[in-house]
């Protein structure tokens, strides 16, 4: 399964991370002995094991359904880059 | 300067007892570490100093100290990993992309620590998100290793990702650090610096409030001098967080009370499979030797196979990245941290996280994004966990036979800052003992056990089934004793 | 027969310009669950709150936060799979469902993907001559909603608020087994009926409590699947039926122009009463699903499920039953009055002791006129059931006339005061004494004798002097007697 550049583009776009046209090829290599490296688990058969869920024994708790937060506006929104009355500001989203 | 040397010579153990012995202040052994932190600028171990508030809280331990009232660790200044979210100071996981954080809120392991009587003194260096194995990620710069080769300049990484913690440790900057572990970042740089670091069970400590590297591996621990000292963090450290679903509910025990229990009649498993093409012989070495003092001890000892060790790297890198690449989608520029702008919204979360994520989280995020990818998922995110679980399993079947396992801590002695940088596979193989632990969630703790030829600590590692942390403390213990390790760094930094 | 199959009756289908077409429809209904706190956190779920102040740091995906699961969420949940009379899955996994958008803070909405809480289930639809179909349901999952961009504060900005994310949604899948916009929405109805008795979704549309992404496909009668677009978020029943009908006719037109569908995600206008392509999803999605490591398998116990079960109401279907053989209702009386689970307890309660057929009479047709008329919801009715009933009982013991009980009725409504009050105080009652009506008979005889003459050739005319005896006697009298007198008095032939 080897990753050409188009695809690195792909999958930095899925990522949201911007990558640059120059930096393609370098990713591209990188990532590829990366995965070629990690190829090396299809040695084992594992197709009667389980995938591991969890890596701690317990059952999953619950949490009581109480509202114990009041309003938070000032803390949730104050290491904002940009917010104004208690709104979160955004470049315009098209739908 | 004597009276600070002597202040700081104490171990945590030593000082906690003389505080409340009312021998010392916390005021004045907060004000020495205050100054060998700031003497220790070069060292780079700090990216945060609070010595204002160190001070602050000195003070009000004193008066506490002062009524014989007061914490486990009362007036005791430790640093914390800059993972570590800390109330109304800036928390960023040494990452540009957190620039400025400040969170409205306390970790739960931290807050654990001030309950109990600690002392900040500020926010230690680490790998971008705990994303490597040399402390090199961080964008406030690598950390310097306070252990050079012998008649040698050049600087040492002190491993990581807990890089700073375990240089701050090894340099006496601090009394004993909180450090994080996803696949050998306390173990390894505790290895590396002559300290003793231990990762706990997965779930003995809560991950409310630490910021999130893969969260099916993270877990918190100490990164200390000695084992007492693991041993007396831990317990402060450790507990049921009902805010943390993986925390587990189930009592911490008195790690300390564990410590005399020597290992008479213990099983020591040597896993067969750590002898990896390779090694340094000084390293293999030091294993054998560190099996002899546990033999001499009284412990048993017994060969096993973890059949499935070489796996368990490219499961991790394929795990730990996937879990990183969905837990870092939060910094999008939107809520907090760096903001890039752009044409539109998605040029904006582009341009933000171009700049704001290293190199090494970048290739991590688009890894764990490939892996997870549609077609992608169940040849790798599905394999790795299905190798995870034969992991677990090989463990499970050793602890059948053996209460204890040891093996080396690390392939190799700390090695020279950019020496490994270019090469993510090299630095990867760092890991190669510690990260098995992780997939399994079970404990393990590195222990100094000697030094290279070149005059560079080496670690003993040893792991133990899940939730008896007990047991690993008073075998490290015992390694402890027999390895008498006293070496320590030439203070150059101070100069 | 496979459900799915089913072909549209023909009176569903669509005549195209090439022939006939039927709708293939399939929902996922987004349901939001009654709960106090959010599904991962202890913010308030109320609507309508100032923007980001029901929101807490979990929700606002600040570093570190850890999401724990609210245990009567998961319970709501398990409730809402037994009224759908499907199966519970005792292990369920959440997923992280991986995209990126302001209103998701996370960067991953928590859902649950392979193993969803609640597997196969069917509900029965209602429509029009009582036809009933089954409707099969393909899955439930409890997932996190959204919060909110506002678009229209700024010209160039986006405005987050973040006070609905996380609050806690059942999706329900249906399998695409309707064939009508008006059998989706009897599907929704019935949705939303169901939810409501089991208290587990307010159903309230306009909150968007209860929202529904609509698949649409067209195919020749019977013919292959054709393919289908998602329509999402239509917030009304009565937009879900434009919706339809609009996107199934732009398929079809397509179609016979001898184009093809593409498979998208569609917005509907509701002031256009049209569909259109999203704009924001030129990329095909890749979600990256893969299971929570922040949160463990969500293991529930068969006793914990068999204490839902016991728990649960009496559902529309069951009840429709019990009203019909119980009360000898007629299957639309009975089908009206389940559709509201408080319309029907309204009834029972006037039912009790009663006449059922007057009191359901009265309940779907003067109460519900009222109302209706009025736009008051049951709640708010200034009638109770105790009062209705009184004024049923003054009806049969003859105390007043069906006739007169209108008038009655109106007042009480008007005036919320009791019907023996009204009765008194306006001099109301019938009356029943034969003394009094023969006087009225004979001045009416008296002062029509070619009336009477008639009469004896044409039967009809009897109603007339019935008519004149009742409006002598402002309505009171009682039209039996009058009837029994009359027929004493003057010969009037039998009608055949």
């Amino acid at each position: 399964m080897s990753v050409d550049q188009n695809t690195v583009r792909h999958i930095a776009r899925l990522a949201r991370i911007a990558v640059r046209d120059d930096e393609l090829e370098h990713l591209a290599k990188e990532l590829n002995s990366i995965l070629d490296w990690v190829e090396q688990l299809g040695e084992l058969d594992t197709s009667d094991v389980e995938p591991m869920t969890s890596a701690v024994e317990t059952t999953m708790k619950m949490r009581e359904d109480e509202v114990t937060f009041g309003n938070l506006q000032d803390e949730v929104t104050r290491n904002a880059p940009a917010s104004e009355d208690g709104f979160y500001v955004v470049p315009k989203v098209v739908e | 300067m004597a009276k600070n040397d002597e202040l700081i010579g104490l171990t945590l153990a030593e000082a906690r007892d003389k505080l409340k012995a009312k021998e010392i202040t916390s005021a004045e052994l907060t004000d020495a570490y205050i100054s060998e932190m700031e003497a220790g600028r070069d060292l780079n171990a700090y990216v945060l100093e609070t010595a204002e508030q160190a001070r602050e809280m000195a003070k009000a331990s004193d008066a506490k100290l002062a009524k014989g009232e007061g914490g486990a660790i009362e007036g005791v200044p430790l640093g914390i990993k800059d993972l570590f979210c800390t109330k109304d100071v800036r928390s960023t996981a040494c990452s540009h992309i957190l620039d400025g954080f400040t969170p409205p809120y306390e970790s739960t392991v931290t807050s654990q620590l001030w309950r109990d009587g600690a002392v900040m003194l500020g926010k230690l260096n680490n790998d971008e998100f705990a994303m490597g194995s040399s402390n090199e990620t961080s964008f406030y710069g690598p950390v310097t290793n306070p252990w050079r080769r012998e008649g040698d300049d050049t600087k040492l990484v002190p491993g990581g990702s807990s890089g700073g913690s375990s240089a701050a440790v090894a340099a006496k900057l601090c009394l004993g650090a909180t450090a994080t572990d996803t696949g050998g970042s306390i173990r390894q740089p505790a290895a590396f610096t002559g300290t003793v670091g231990m990762k706990p069970t997965y779930g003995r400590c809560s991950r409310w409030g630490i910021v999130a590297f893969a969260s099916s591996l993270d877990q918190a621990g100490p990164i200390t001098r000695d084992v007492r000292d693991a041993a007396i963090m831990l317990k402060s450290m450790a507990g049921h967080d009902p805010q943390d679903t993986t925390s587990v509910d189930r009592p911490v025990p008195d790690y300390e009370a564990a410590l005399g229990q020597g290992v008479k009649g213990l099983t020591v498993g040597i896993p067969k499979e750590y002898r990896v093409d390779g090694m340094p012989e000084e390293i293999d070495t030091l294993w054998s030797q560190g099996v002899e003092w546990l033999k001499a001890a009284g412990a048993n000892i017994k060969e096993v196979s973890l059949p499935h060790t070489k796996y368990a790297l490219p499961a991790y890198y394929i795990v730990a990245p996937a879990e990183a690449s969905s837990n870092l989608a939060r910094y999008d520029g939107v809520r907090y941290g760096l903001r890039v702008e752009g044409k539109d919204i998605t040029e904006m979360y582009e341009n933000t996280r171009a700049e704001g994520f290293g190199d090494e989280v970048r290739r991590r995020v688009l890894i764990g994004t490939y892996v997870l990818s549609a077609g992608y998922y169940d040849a790798y995110y599905l394999k790795a966990q299905k190798v995870r679980s034969l992991i677990a399993h090989d463990f499970r079947q050793a602890f059948s036979e053996v209460d204890v396992l040891l093996t080396p801590t690390a392939p190799s002695a700390a090695f020279g800052i950019g020496e490994k940088s270019d090469d993510p596979l090299s630095m990867y193989l760092n890991d190669v003992f510690t990260v098995t632990v992780n997939l399994a969630g079970l404990p393990g703790i590195s222990v100094p056990a000697g030094l290279s030829k070149e005059g560079l600590p080496l670690g003993l590692q040893l792991i133990g089934r899940g939730f008896d942390e007990e047991t690993l403390f008073r075998t490290a213990h015992k390694l402890e004793e027999a390895a008498q390790f006293t070496a320590a760094p030439e203070a150059w930094w101070r100069s | 027969m496979d459900i799915g199959k089913r072909v549209a009756r023909e009176e569903d289908w669509i005549q195209g310009a090439t022939g006939d077409w039927e709708i293939v429809l399939g929902l996922e209904v987004h349901a939001q669950i009654t709960s106090k706190a959010k599904l991962f956190s202890g913010s308030s779920t109320e609507f309508g709150a100032e923007q980001n102040t029901h929101v807490s740091l979990v929700d606002a995906a600040l570093p570190g936060m850890l999401p724990v699961i609210n245990r009567v969420c998961v319970e709501q949940a398990v409730k809402t799979g037994l009224g759908l009379r499907a199966q519970i899955n005792l292990r369920s996994v959440f997923d992280r469902k991986n995209y990126f958008y302001p209103d998701l803070p996370q960067g991953y909405q928590i859902s649950q993907f392979k193993h969803p809480i609640v597997g196969e289930g069917e509900i029965e639809i209602d429509l029009p001559e009582e036809r009933v179909e089954k409707i099969g349901i393909e899955r439930l999952h409890m997932e996190q909603d959204a919060g909110k961009s506002v678009h229209d504060m700024h010209p160039t900005m986006s405005h987050v608020d973040l006070n609905r994310s996380g609050v806690a949604l059942m999706e329900i899948v249906s399998r695409p087994d309707m064939r009508s916009a008006e059998e989706a929405q009897a599907y929704v109805r019935k949705l939303r009926t169901i939810l409501r008795y089991l208290g587990t979704c307010d159903g309230n549309m306009e909150q968007g409590s209860l929202r529904a992404d609509v698949n649409v496909s067209v195919r020749r009668p019977g013919g292959e699947l054709g393919t289908r677009c998602e329509i999402k978020n239509v917030n009304s029943i009565r937009f879900i039926g434009q919706a339809i009908e609009h996107e199934a006719r732009r398929q079809i037109e397509i179609l016979e122009d001898g184009g093809k569908i593409d498979q998208e995600t569609r917005l509907f206008d509701p002031k256009t009463g049209e569909t259109r392509s999203m704009r924001s999803k030129e990329e095909a999605h890749d979600y990256r699903y893969f299971p929570d490591p922040d949160l463990l398998p969500l293991e529930l116990q068969q006793e914990d499920v068999d204490r839902i079960a016991a728990s649960l109401p009496e559902l529309p279907d069951e009840k429709k039953e019990r009203l019909m053989t119980d009360y000898g209702l007629s299957a639309y009386d009975a089908t009206v009055l389940v559709s509201d689970g408080a319309r029907a307890d309204f009834f029972e309660e006037v039912a009790k002791g009663r006449d059922p057929k007057l009191a359901v009479n009265w309940v779907n047709g003067d109460l519900f006129g009222a109302l209706n008329r009025e736009g008051h919801s049951l709640e708010a009715s200034p009638v109770s059931a105790k009062q209705l009933g009184e004024l049923l009982d003054l009806i049969s013991d003859n105390t007043i006339s069906g006739r007169i009980a209108k008038d009655v009725f109106d007042s009480m409504y008007k005036t919320g005061r009791n019907a023996i009050e009204i009765v008194e105080k306006e001099g109301l009652r019938q009356v029943t004494d034969t003394g009094a009506i023969e006087a009225a008979i004979d001045e009416v005889i008296a002062a029509n004798p070619d009336k009477v003459e008639q009469v004896k050739t044409k039967p009809k005319l009897a109603g007339w002097f019935v008519g004149q005896v009742m409006k002598a006697t402002s309505g009171k009298a009682n039209p039996q007697l009058v009837n029994e007198i009359l027929a004493k008095k003057i010969d009037i032939p039998s009608e055949d």
